[in-house]
């Protein structure tokens, strides 16, 4: 009888017990992450779970997000496809996150897309991609063309004097579309449809030297060459490998790459590949107190003084904080309330300025052109005075020229066609 | 307005320079003044632009010893003080000549140029070298400037008059012949001797020039701007026919090299072996490794790596041989999954116990740069020493398979394992070293391929196709048919390359697939069938 109690007693503690704890978890606020863990993308991917998890220990430790706890739900949806919708659908309908941060290629973030509209999820998505395209349901903290391609381009025209361009990228969407919007833009600026040469490779592309050798070919017509690069992941190492072997260095024949980050630069001996650039929103290398301070505190998280920083994990950066900022805002992790609160908000980024989310969500960025140092690093050459609004659709392409994306009254539109005057469709 | 005021600045600094007490010579310190100084140290890019361009104009010894500093990358700033050092072998020295307050290597920071400033730098120092007494430097510094003609015509001549040296001399010929053709109120006389100087000469400045020429309404200067275009032109394809083939080599050996491993565990035994390309990974894994632990000696890491990628990868070949594949012969759909199987943990395991990125490995020098075979014509070293390690491998497997007790034991357990049993040959262990060989020389091409592509945990799957393409097209079972087979098929692939500049690469390879699986059809065996026995199984 005595035991008997004792066991009961026992019993409704561990009930009561676990019923707490159970509560706790209840009460804190889920924050999903979908970034590849393995697979091809996980050499990208992984760092950016990293970096979030990094965001969200910070935050909890500050008194986290209107009196809860973040908590990171880490899926890995494995750099397959498919597996990335059915993993942000199970995000959003069975752990009910309130925002998502994830995706790296422009093809999983099309594919995630009808998911998040259907749900009605909220999706930061931190890389430079091709544009045209603004949903309601994402933040696009990465830049669009007009906040990386046409900047670089400008600087090759203007600063440099480069008259032939060779826009060398990987077959898929984004240099696709990113090499239609800069050929159309050179084309404006008077360069002669000759002087450009369009070459398209595999993904993970390996066997550089015919198409090295064309390009070498192509930039000892006399005038001033440039590549502009948006060659992909694995297949950068042995394209920048069989140009050094072929004796082509930046005072040649620059490249400038716009998938080329510091990451990427920690699996490639760099000491020939100084002097080539890169375009992008955020260095490692830019010196300032915000900037300093985030590295130390990454090394500190990674425990590791040698893990690099690099442009998409500055892109979650200013796509967490300004989360968070419209979360406490609306006082609510409601969708439609974040979102209502989230559009004019600004943050600090890391380079000295401010990210402001604007009606298209796209956010202002400066953008930078860095050249490659023998150290792995990037040093700037060359800055926008200011921040430069993201454009979700190009100005330079005549399918897109017309439209407009506000996600404000009274528009509430991804693409408003300005001439027509309506509204067609939702995303794209 | 800021702008301004440096340049206002900048136009005074050759008085400053000469008033300044403590101005002295390169070498020993040099002085700057305070506000130069201060531009040269700025984090602003143009700032810095300005600075150059003052000393540029200043043209001093000092400014001359400075930009080449700068140009060289060795000029720092050290952050706290704005304090500009000297890197040099044994430590940061003061550009002023005083002690280093703290020349920490965290707090200096390289003062940066770019390629436009850089090149500006060259050409001032090139130009200024013209007039060095070293006939050598004097040779380089003229043939620097053949590809950016900017100088005076009129300096040029007088220069020319003076110099001694046949080689210098003869490269400012050329260059005036250059200047001549972008001169639009040149005579015709000399627009003909002009022509005639540069018909050998391939630099693309003045092959533009030439080309701007051909549409002269002077029939005499348009024609032979034509013939010297049309010379050049004609060497141009001769060289990228060359080039081609030496391409087509280049792949095909590195085809043969990833799938000749493949040739004896599927050809000889049989096996499907999924994990063949993390074998390969192994072996690039290995050079990593062996250059993580031997650091500032790439080169003999490199070496080493060769003996031991065949040891790592042979020795994980023989444990999945044990642990997996024995238990699955006879069942080729088994194996293949679990061999699937096998390749996933491993690339998994690299993620997580390396790096889920790529590892940077060093190129040993010996394999870096160019071997100059005419004037217009180079081979990449590293690409050459791949051909010959390639050949190398071949010829070892081709030996051991031939001339050795193993390969003897090999041959026979695949012919008939029964009657090989039956005469004392010990089957099982002959299968274990078998496969430990084939996965050993797949781990010898991930050395090689270390030096083309990344290294990292997907380094396997790209090359899983391409290697049993090529030991499918060869002919299963035939060591010859692989060798065979990889160099028809790399050598293909080049000559398909061109036919689409857009995106040949992925046509010629489509191409490639379409074509060997038609072959396959009309020769199920293969470029090389086996003849006898084995063959009818």
């Amino acid at each position: 009888m005595r035991f008997m109690k004792l066991a009961i007693a026992l019993v409704t503690l561990g009930v009561m017990l676990g019923g707490v704890t159970a509560r706790a978890a209840e009460n804190t606020i889920k924050v999903g992450i979908l970034h590849s863990l393995s697979g091809t993308m996980a050499i990208s991917e992984t760092t950016l779970k990293d970096a979030m998890l990094m965001f969200i220990d910070e935050q909890n430790k500050r008194g986290g997000l209107l009196g809860q706890k973040l908590e990171a739900v880490v899926v890995d949806p494995a750099s397959d496809w498919p597996m990335f919708a059915e993993k942000a659908r199970a995000l959003l309908t069975q752990d009910k996150v309130a925002a998502v941060f994830g995706c790296w290629t422009s093809v999983s973030r099309k594919s995630v897309l009808p998911v998040f509209e259907e749900a009605n999820g909220l999706l930061f998505y931190p890389v430079q991609y091709e544009g045209q395209e603004s949903s309601r349901n994402v933040i696009y903290t990465g830049a669009a063309p007009n906040q990386q391609a046409i900047p670089a381009v400008d600087y090759l025209l203007k600063e440099m004097g480069i008259k032939r361009f060779v826009l060398a990228g990987t077959d898929y969407v984004f240099p696709r579309t990113a090499n239609k919007i800069v050929e159309a833009y050179l084309l404006r600026q008077g360069v002669a449809q000759d002087d450009i040469m369009i070459n398209y490779t595999p993904f993970g592309y390996a066997d550089w030297q015919s198409i090295v050798a064309d390009i070498k070919r192509f930039g000892s017509a006399g005038r001033k060459t440039a590549v502009i690069s948006t060659i992909n992941g694995d297949a950068n190492v042995p394209f920048y490998k069989e140009l050094v072997n072929q004796g082509i260095t930046a005072d040649l024949i620059p490249v400038m790459a716009f998938s080329v980050g510091e990451e990427e630069l920690s699996g490639i001996d760099t000491r020939p590949l100084a002097g080539h650039l890169a375009a992008w929103n955020y260095f490692m290398s830019v010196e300032t107190p915000e900037n300093e301070a985030f590295i130390e505190k990454w090394h500190a998280f990674v425990n590791d003084p040698k893990r690099v920083t690099n442009d998409p994990m500055e892109a979650h950066y200013i796509g967490f904080n300004l989360w968070v900022k419209a979360v406490e805002k609306a006082r609510s992790t409601d969708v439609d309330d974040v979102l209502k609160a989230i559009v004019g908000l600004e943050v600090p980024n890391l380079t000295g300025g401010k990210a402001r989310l604007l009606p298209n969500h796209h956010i202002t960025k400066p953008v930078f052109i860095g050249e490659i140092t023998e150290e792995g690093q990037f040093q700037v050459v060359w800055q926008t005075p200011g921040e430069i609004p993201g454009d979700a659709w190009s100005d330079y392409l005549p399918e897109s020229q017309d439209l407009e994306a506000d996600w404000t009254a009274p528009l509430n539109c991804g693409n408003y066609n300005l001439k027509t005057k309506t509204c067609g469709g939702s995303g794209n | 307005m800021i702008r301004h005021y440096f340049r206002l600045l900048f136009m005074l600094l050759p008085l400053l320079w000469a008033a300044a007490p403590g101005s002295v010579l390169a070498g020993q310190g040099i002085y700057l003044p305070p506000e130069v100084k201060a531009s040269l140290s700025s984090l602003n890019v143009n700032e810095r632009s300005v600075a150059i361009a003052a000393l540029i104009q200043d043209n001093s010894e000092e400014a001359a010893a400075l930009l080449s500093a700068l140009q060289g990358g060795v000029l720092y700033v050290q952050r706290e003080e704005n304090e500009l050092y000297l890197q040099g072998p044994d430590g940061f020295t003061a550009l002023t000549g005083t002690e280093a307050v703290n020349p920490e290597r965290g707090r200096m920071r390289r003062v940066g140029t770019n390629i436009r400033q850089r090149d500006e730098i060259i050409r001032f120092l090139n130009i200024r070298s013209l007039k060095h007494p070293l006939a050598e430097t004097r040779r380089k510094a003229s043939a620097a400037l053949l590809t950016a003609p900017d100088i005076e015509p009129a300096t040029l001549r007088g220069l020319l008059a003076a110099e001694e040296d046949t080689v210098t001399r003869n490269n400012y010929t050329k260059i005036l012949a250059i200047k001549t053709l972008s001169d639009s109120g040149a005579g015709r006389a000399e627009l003909l001797a002009a022509l005639r100087e540069l018909t050998v000469l391939h630099t693309p400045e003045a092959q533009q020039l030439i080309r701007a020429r051909r549409a002269s309404s002077d029939p005499q200067i348009a024609q032979s701007a034509d013939r010297a275009l049309r010379q050049t032109e004609a060497t141009i394809q001769h060289i990228a026919l060359f080039e081609t083939i030496f391409f087509g080599l280049s792949l095909g050996s590195v085809l043969v090299l990833i799938a000749v491993g493949l040739a004896i565990t599927f050809g000889v035994m049989g096996v499907i072996n999924m994990a063949h390309g993390e074998m390969v990974m192994l072996g690039a894994y290995t050079v990593w490794g062996l250059q993580q632990l031997l650091p500032g000696q790439a080169d003999l890491a490199f070496v080493l790596a060769i003996p031991a990628a065949l040891l790592v990868a042979g020795a994980t070949g023989a444990l999945i041989e044990r642990t997996v594949i024995r238990f699955l012969y006879g069942r080729p759909l088994e194996t293949l999954l679990a061999t699937f199987g096998v390749s996933l943990i491993l690339q998994q395991l690299a993620r997580t116990l390396i790096s889920p990125m790529n590892r940077a490995v060093e190129t040993p020098a010996f394999m870096s740069g160019m071997w100059q075979i005419t004037e217009h014509f180079s081979i990449t070293c590293g690409r050459m020493y791949i051909i010959v390690f390639c050949l190398a491998v071949f010829a070892m497997i081709y030996l051991v398979m031939r001339h050795t007790r193993l390969g003897l034991s090999v041959r026979a357990v695949t012919q008939n394992r029964a009657m090989a049993r039956a005469v004392g040959v010990n089957s099982s262990r002959v299968d274990t070293l078998t496969f430990a060989l084939g996965s050993g020389v797949a781990g010898m091409a991930g050395v090689a391929l270390s030096q083309l592509t990344n290294v990292g945990p997907n380094l396997g799957q790209s090359y899983i196709v391409d290697s049993f393409m090529v030991v499918v097209f060869g002919g299963v079972g035939n060591l010859w048919g692989t060798l065979a087979g990889g160099l028809i098929i790399g050598m293909v692939n080049k000559f398909l390359e061109p036919i689409n500049p857009i995106n040949g690469a992925i046509l010629a390879k489509i191409l490639i697939m379409a074509g060997v699986i038609l072959f396959i059809q009309k020769h199920p065996r293969g470029l090389f069938p086996q003849k006898g026995r084995a063959a009818v199984q």
